[in-house]
């Protein structure tokens, strides 16, 4: 279907007896979009993933790739690639054996892409060994090539790099940035959140089943207001100045004795000249900076989720 | 070229090349029949108790149907049941059915694709030891006209085709075995269980089958089914038993495949 989103998802929802592992998900990634889905562990967030790929069946909602129903069969997968959890292989074929069937399943140019896949993924030289002695890292990197080799419009990745070394992540994540510039779609369920903060322009935070947060990170963020650290030549002043001065809020000294509040850039500089006049001269005077970390873990670790609307929820969840 | 069960069954068939276990069957068709022969040499003759076995010293033709007298009890179940149950639970234990099922083949297709590849695989496996049999049987014992069950003598080139036929009769039970294994390793996801459960299975229908009172019961067992191609070997040539193998193998075999590739079909892929 021209136009649709490469992911639609409506109320998904996945239950185990009791247990509901996915609680009425909706989301949408748009084309180009490089996609963070975020969640701790057992938030399920690759039961999502592989409801979204067609591997198990939704209890309630659907998912939509392109506009198609990933339960339709493989015509539904068409320009649509990549993995949940670590990616397997036949451990008794080779790399290079493994890939060859792969295309062979795949069908069209497959079949042509299997040296470029793993030139790609500096597999070359390993390729004549049996998949068996593969390390973890390899097996993530050959994982990339499979879904290379389908020349993928959208590809679903979930935590690619869980399990490399420093620099076998630092490599996954120049590859992902380099696939996302030449205009793939890239759904990526990550634990790290420095990486998903670096690569992608849009998130959803999951938690136990439900999303608490979808949109732009740039929107969270700006939900989330900005925090400033003062420290003056007279604090007791400053802080009945800080209190008194109009948009300042939760005005307060921190624990390391800093006085703290949240505040946009203007007001901010308000409150220097009013300081000035107060005669508290500013040592110290710096916007800190809010991590997706920071934002991550307010909404997965309260006592209850934030409702999903969006920034506004966000912010009143966010520590200041 | 796009892809359908042709690609799955070459691939499965390649995969086979490439497994321990292929060669564990394969092995053990090959070998049964040598040290069946070397032990009949030994021994100066026998087994009497069954059909064919006094002939054994006189025809080398008749050392394949002893064979496939005793490989019904347990060996070609064993080796039928080594890849039929591996073949979908194998894919459970490397975890790389959720690999094959996000390409561009749907379920249908590569479930297809395993149950041809594990019927090509029992064939090639009872032909096989077919074929090791005769040549160890007529090495041991001659190129000799055989006695058929209804007492006429069968020359060697009749008893010959008449040896071939057998076998391929002989796979019509072992046809079903595959159905069940594959059922077992859909359902079980797991090889040991699948491969153990369809020889439990097929031990289980002999022994009902030597229950009192199961009289009634023999024609309908599996394991009857096992001895189909002993009417090819009386004169004239008695049909009926093959016919009801046929049958009776289809309502064992075809309901275990349209389990199994239901199950295929709609299961959830959670693991791996």
């Amino acid at each position: 279907m021209d136009g649709a989103p490469p992911i639609e998802v409506r109320g998904l929802v996945k239950r185990y007896g009791e247990i509901v592992a996915v609680d009425n998900v909706d989301l949408t990634v748009e084309a180009g979009d490089v996609y963070g889905y975020l969640g701790p562990n057992g938030a399920g967030k690759t039961t999502s993933l592989r409801m979204m790929l067609g591997l198990i069946r939704p209890t309630a909602g659907h998912v939509r790739l392109f506009g198609r129903d990933p339960l339709q069969g493989a015509k539904a997968l068409e320009g649509v690639a990549g993995f949940v959890e670590a990616p397997q292989f036949y451990p008794y074929l080779n790399g290079r054996r493994n890939l060859e069937l792969l295309a062979a399943y795949d069908g069209g140019g497959a079949r042509d892409r299997v040296d470029q896949a793993l030139a790609t993924v500096e597999l070359s030289g390993r390729a004549g060994d049996r998949v068996g002695g593969y390390s973890h890292g390899m097996r993530q990197r050959l994982g990339i090539a499979a879904a290379l080799l389908r020349a993928p419009k959208l590809m679903l990745l979930d935590e690619p790099a869980t399990g490399l070394d420093p620099a076998g992540m630092r490599d996954m994540r120049l590859l992902i940035r380099r696939l996302a510039d030449e205009g793939m779609t890239v759904l990526l369920s990550s634990h790290l959140l420095p990486e998903v903060e670096e690569l992608c322009n849009r998130v959803a935070i999951v938690r136990s089943g439900k999303i608490v947060y979808e949109g732009a990170i740039a929107d969270l963020k700006r939900g989330a207001g900005a925090t400033y650290r003062l420290s003056t030549t007279d604090d007791e002043r400053a802080l009945a100045v800080a209190r008194a001065q109009a948009g300042l809020t939760d005005v307060k000294v921190d624990s390391h004795g800093y006085i703290s509040f949240s505040a946009d850039a203007a007001a901010a500089a308000e409150l220097s000249q009013a300081l000035i006049e107060a005669g508290a001269l500013i040592k110290l005077l710096a916007p800190e900076t809010v991590t997706l970390e920071d934002l991550f873990f307010s909404l997965t670790e309260g006592d209850a989720p934030a409702s999903p609307d969006g920034p506004a929820q966000a912010k009143a969840a966010v520590p200041t | 070229m796009n892809p359908g069960v042709a690609t799955v069954y070459r691939w499965e068939l390649r995969k086979l090349r490439y497994q321990k276990r292929t060669y564990l069957g394969l092995g053990l068709s090959v070998i049964v029949p040598i040290i069946f022969v070397a032990a009949v040499s030994f021994r100066n003759g026998g087994p009497h108790d069954v059909a064919f076995g006094d002939y054994i010293d006189r025809s080398g033709l008749a050392i394949p149907l002893v064979i496939l007298l005793f490989g019904a009890i347990w060996m070609f179940p064993l080796i039928t049941a080594l890849v039929a149950g591996d073949i979908v639970a194998s894919e459970d234990h490397n975890g790389t059915l959720k690999t094959i099922l996000t390409r561009s083949l749907d379920r249908g297709q590569i479930f297809t694709g395993k149950a041809l590849a594990a019927t090509t695989y029992a064939i090639v496996a009872i032909l096989l030891d077919g074929a090791v049999a005769i040549v160890a049987g007529t090495l041991k014992s001659g190129f000799n006209p055989l006695q058929s069950l209804s007492g006429t003598i069968v020359s060697a080139p009749k008893a010959l085709e008449l040896v071939i036929v057998s076998l391929l009769v002989y796979l019509i039970p072992i046809l079903a075995i595959v159905c069940i294994g594959l059922l077992l390793s859909t359902v079980t996801h797991n090889s040991a269980a699948s491969i153990v459960g369809t020889l439990g299975f097929s031990l289980i229908i002999q022994l009902i089958g030597i229950l009192p009172g199961a009289g009634s019961l023999q024609p309908y067992l599996l394991s009857t089914q096992f001895n189909a191609w002993q009417g090819l070997l009386r004169t004239p040539t008695d049909w009926a038993p093959i016919i009801r193998a046929a049958w009776v193998c289809s309502l064992y075999g075809l309901p275990a495949l349209a389990a199994a590739y239901v199950v295929f079909l709609r299961r959830d892929v959670a693991g791996g």
